[in-house]
């Protein structure tokens, strides 16, 4: 993999102006006050479409710096054309060094996994968010989902996942598992898979979630309790497969399906490339 | 405006300086009650201490008025704010983003803006000066960004500004929050933070 790493000198570093780097401090600092509330900011216009991170891209770009060490996922994978844009991205305006080794990162900038390495104390972790409302879906006007929010008021969504339950016999939701934080607010955790919630829960780093084009930033601080929501008697969770990963053989990661031939042959195989390789470096380092 | 050639310097390299002051901001905001140093904080103007004007230099500008408790309220501190930041000084307390006090400021967290239960980020914080980080009445926090609790001793503050604090706490999602600096180094005790001795 060939990577840009030249500085470019013609745009300020990292991208944004700085008036607008303290506006998205700001409001990256009040969000860590108020975990899981979502804070207006005045998204910027970014060199990609909405939906391609551009949340993200802005929440990293207000806190990067030189010293930074800068990893960049597109469901799970570092080499697909989302992550190499946005590693190459930063490499070239900020002047930062990137790695795909979870371990080594200061600042991950997600869209869609949780990587399966537990994170550490003092790393962030950044998620690109389509739509932040976890309400949205339920409740179409954003003044109604302001209210719910405000007053703590969230039968609609214990609703919506009992119906679940009576139509599919469980809660068939599979990604963007709505979850609650901190017993107060809930939240979109982005369209990561519920096997990521649990990872959100009480972890050591620090999470970050921007939405470009809704212009939201929410945060979940440190060794804050996130709850996947359930009932008593449908309690939540994860996937689990019956293969292991074809490449590596673990049992714990999540699997992508991989059609390999026209006579539909299968194979599952870990969705984070990094988690993977290291597992197969380790294990011909032993043989 | 004063002579220009009194005013006290800002951030030396803009960019790169708010950038490692803001991560420590952060660092400090994201695990209340950690004592944190700030990089490259210059020499703060009248009575401000470097922790107080770097977190200004770094955070404030036009779009956000400063108050300044009487301490604090002086041409220097002034010219320093309107010089670097282009930050509005305000006297209403309830037009301020940002608040400048004392450890001593009598009815330090009253009048200022809370924030809605709508809109709760829209609520001020407040810089609040004290002698030592270390050293004072030993309290316990706890709450989102503390694993369990953390210990912590801030020095010089009334017990009326505790009992203000509690009341602040209970408004959870509204409410303040508060930064205490001392000289290079700050502490942050966001709203979510529930404090106990």
């Amino acid at each position: 993999m060939t990577e840009i790493n030249a500085k470019d000198g013609a745009y300020n570093y990292a991208y944004l102006d700085e008036q607008t780097k303290r506006m998205i401090r700001r409001a990256i600092l009040k969000a860590v006050a108020v975990p899981g509330y979502q804070v207006p900011f005045g998204g910027r216009e970014m060199p990609l479409p909405y939906g391609w991170g551009t949340g993200g891209i802005q929440v990293t770009a207000a806190i990067i710096g030189q010293d930074d060490t800068l990893k960049v996922i597109d469901q799970g994978a570092d080499d697909t054309t989302n992550a190499v844009s946005i590693r190459r991205f930063f490499a070239r305006v900020a002047d930062v060094a990137t790695t795909t080794r979870t371990k080594e990162a200061t600042i991950i900038q997600t869209r869609h996994r949780v990587p399966e390495t537990p994170l550490g104390e003092g790393q962030i972790l950044v998620f690109q968010v389509p739509i932040p409302e976890p309400l949205r879906m339920l409740e179409p006007r954003e003044t109604e989902t302001r209210t719910l929010h405000a007053l703590s008021e969230y039968g609609v969504m214990q609703v919506s996942l009992y119906e679940s339950i009576a139509r599919h016999g469980r809660i068939a939701k599979t990604y963007n598992y709505p979850v609650m934080v901190n017993g107060r607010y809930i939240m979109s955790p982005s369209p990561i898979p519920k096997f990521d919630n649990p990872k959100l829960d009480r972890s050591p780093a620090l999470q970050l979630y921007g939405a470009g084009r809704e212009k939201r930033i929410y945060a979940v601080p440190p060794h804050t309790p996130v709850k996947s929501l359930d009932f008593d008697d449908h309690p939540f969770e994860i996937e689990t497969w019956e293969q292991c990963c074809a490449l590596c053989g673990s049992r714990e990661s999540f699997l992508d399906e991989m059609i390999v031939d026209d006579d539909g042959q299968r194979l599952f195989v870990c969705s984070d490339t990094d988690y993977c390789e290291r597992r197969r470096d380790t294990a011909e380092a032993a043989e | 405006m004063s002579d220009l050639s009194q005013l006290a310097p800002g951030l030396a390299d803009p960019p790169h300086d708010a950038q490692r002051i803001f991560r420590a901001i952060l660092d400090a905001v994201s695990h209340p009650g950690r004592i944190v140093s700030l990089p490259a904080a210059p020499a703060g103007p009248g009575r401000l201490s470097p922790a107080a004007a770097a977190y200004l230099l770094t955070l404030a500008d036009r779009d956000t008025p400063v108050c300044l408790a009487e301490e604090f309220d002086h041409p220097a501190v002034r010219d320093f704010l309107r010089f670097h930041a282009g930050s509005p000084i305000v006297e209403d307390r309830g037009e301020a983003a940002f608040g400048v006090l004392a450890a001593n400021t009598p009815q330090p967290l009253e009048g200022f803006n809370l924030g809605t239960d709508a809109y709760p980020d829209r609520s001020a914080t407040l810089l609040v000066e004290v002698p030592a980080l270390s050293d004072g009445l030993v309290q316990q926090w706890r709450g989102p960004g503390i694993d369990v609790r953390a210990t912590v001793a801030i020095a010089g503050l009334p017990e009326d500004f505790w009992t203000e604090w509690a009341a602040n706490h209970g408004l959870f999602p509204c409410g303040v929050d508060v930064v205490f600096t001392a000289g290079t180094e700050l502490c942050a005790l966001p709203r979510s933070i529930a404090v106990e001795v």
